[in-house]
């Protein structure tokens, strides 16, 4: 029997990115990563940069984020992320680039440097590359 | 009497003109078009946070957060937004002139006013005349992207958590259709609570992490996404404004290019009505 599906919407900034029905879905949750199936009961929870990923008849596809919140409702799951990437879409050398710069600027600690800052976009480019390599 | 020559070489120059006037409002519309593209990609996300954080207020006593805290105003922030190019009609000079205009105002009450300036002609208006600007954000509508919106919230929510200032207004262009655009002045900090959107049908969530963390990042994203309103709304309005301008101007160079055809035609007239009365006074004088 095929198993049951729910309304899931992903919506960034600049666009609506996925809007479907699906069989679940996994996102970096601050507490931890979590998976909602359907029949969830409402739920909020706060993401961090890390990897979503979504179910859809024996498919899965990956997102990289840099974090966002996703909102349960009867009527479906809604994600909302400031910055987000199919996997497949991912430019590698540019994320290796990032990752570079954030390295060296981390290394080189100059003076004004915004630590939280560079560690976060080390953070963000490293987990791009992760989730890149999944595609 | 400019001579026909003159004349002739004024005609080519203005239609030089006129072109460069129709290519830039050529530019203008498809830039138009596709500022106003993003401001319908950005609703989506616009409205689902809204309704989410209505929500969420729907289910909070009393919310506190450092961002909601008003305070009386002894210091002030006003974020002047334009744009990084002229030749758009009024776009920057009402921008500079409300901008300029409260922060007189604002000085007179003893208030101290910090000035975030956005937008290349905006920043070198008040550099050259010795404001004091504190920050500038320059050259990013060519390619303007959401990364923007966040490093400029950032830097005001941490200037307003840390009681640097006391409200943070924004000057800015609304664009309401492809002909007016007004500027108008919102605050953005402190953040005006939203009504409740309480509806029958809506239980509490569960919440990972607590309730009023949640409430804190949301807020940030609510900041981030005003801000990204904003410069998306000003930047549509900049093109729009720039298409009205060199609409107009293409329309002027064609009347010039009209009068001086006229003139043109007329100064003709003459000297071929001159060589006639020549040739013909001095067939009169070989007769005679």
């Amino acid at each position: 029997m095929l198993e049951k599906r729910f309304k899931l919407e992903i919506v960034t900034p600049g666009r609506v990115m996925y809007e479907d029905e699906v069989e679940s879905v996994r996102a970096p949750g601050v507490q931890g990563s979590f998976e909602v199936l359907i029949e969830h009961i409402p739920f909020l929870a706060l993401l961090e940069t890390g990897e979503v990923s979504l179910r859809k008849s024996d498919t899965r596809r990956f997102i990289a984020t840099s974090g966002g919140v996703l909102e349960v409702l009867r009527t479906g799951v809604t994600l909302l992320l400031e910055a987000a990437e199919w996997a497949e879409d991912i430019d590698v050398d540019r994320a290796e680039q990032a990752r570079a710069r954030a390295r060296q600027r981390l290394s080189e600690r100059p003076p004004n440097l915004d630590v939280e800052r560079a560690e976060a976009a080390l953070k963000r480019a490293s987990n791009r590359l992760r989730i890149a390599g999944q595609r | 009497m400019p001579t026909l020559r003159e004349i002739r070489r004024r005609i080519t120059s203005v239609e030089n003109i006129q072109q460069v006037t129709n290519a830039m409002y050529m530019v203008a519309a498809a830039k138009f078009r596709k500022a106003q593209a993003n401001i319908l990609a950005a609703r989506p996300y616009a409205e689902k946070l809204d309704a989410l954080l209505g929500h969420l207020v729907s289910q909070l006593n009393n919310p506190t957060h450092p961002l909601l805290d008003v305070r009386e105003p002894q210091r002030l922030c006003i974020v002047s937004i334009g744009a990084d190019r002229g030749l758009c009609g009024t776009f920057n000079s009402n921008v500079i002139r409300e901008t300029s205009q409260r922060i007189a105002q604002y000085e007179e009450q003893g208030i101290d006013v910090t000035l975030f300036c956005v937008g290349r002609r905006v920043r070198d208006f008040f550099a050259k005349r010795q404001y004091n600007i504190d920050r500038e954000y320059v050259g990013f509508f060519r390619e303007l992207s959401f990364q923007h919106a966040l490093d400029m919230t950032q830097e005001l929510s941490a200037v307003y958590a840390d009681k640097q200032v006391d409200r943070v207004e924004v000057v800015h262009n609304n664009f309401k259709s492809a002909i007016t655009q007004t500027v108008v002045v919102s605050q953005l900090l402190p953040i005006i609570p939203r009504a409740p959107v309480g509806d029958a049908l809506f239980l509490d969530y569960l919440y990972e992490p607590q309730q009023n963390e949640i409430f804190e990042s949301l807020l940030e994203l609510h900041l981030n996404r005003q801000m990204w309103t904003l410069l998306l709304d000003s930047d549509a309005a900049e093109q729009a404004a720039r298409m009205t301008a060199m609409d107009n101007a293409s329309k002027n160079a064609g009347e010039l290019i009209d009068e001086l055809i006229r003139q043109r035609n007329r100064a003709r007239q003459t000297v071929i009505t001159t060589e006639i009365l020549e040739i013909v006074s001095g067939a009169a004088a070989l007769e005679g």
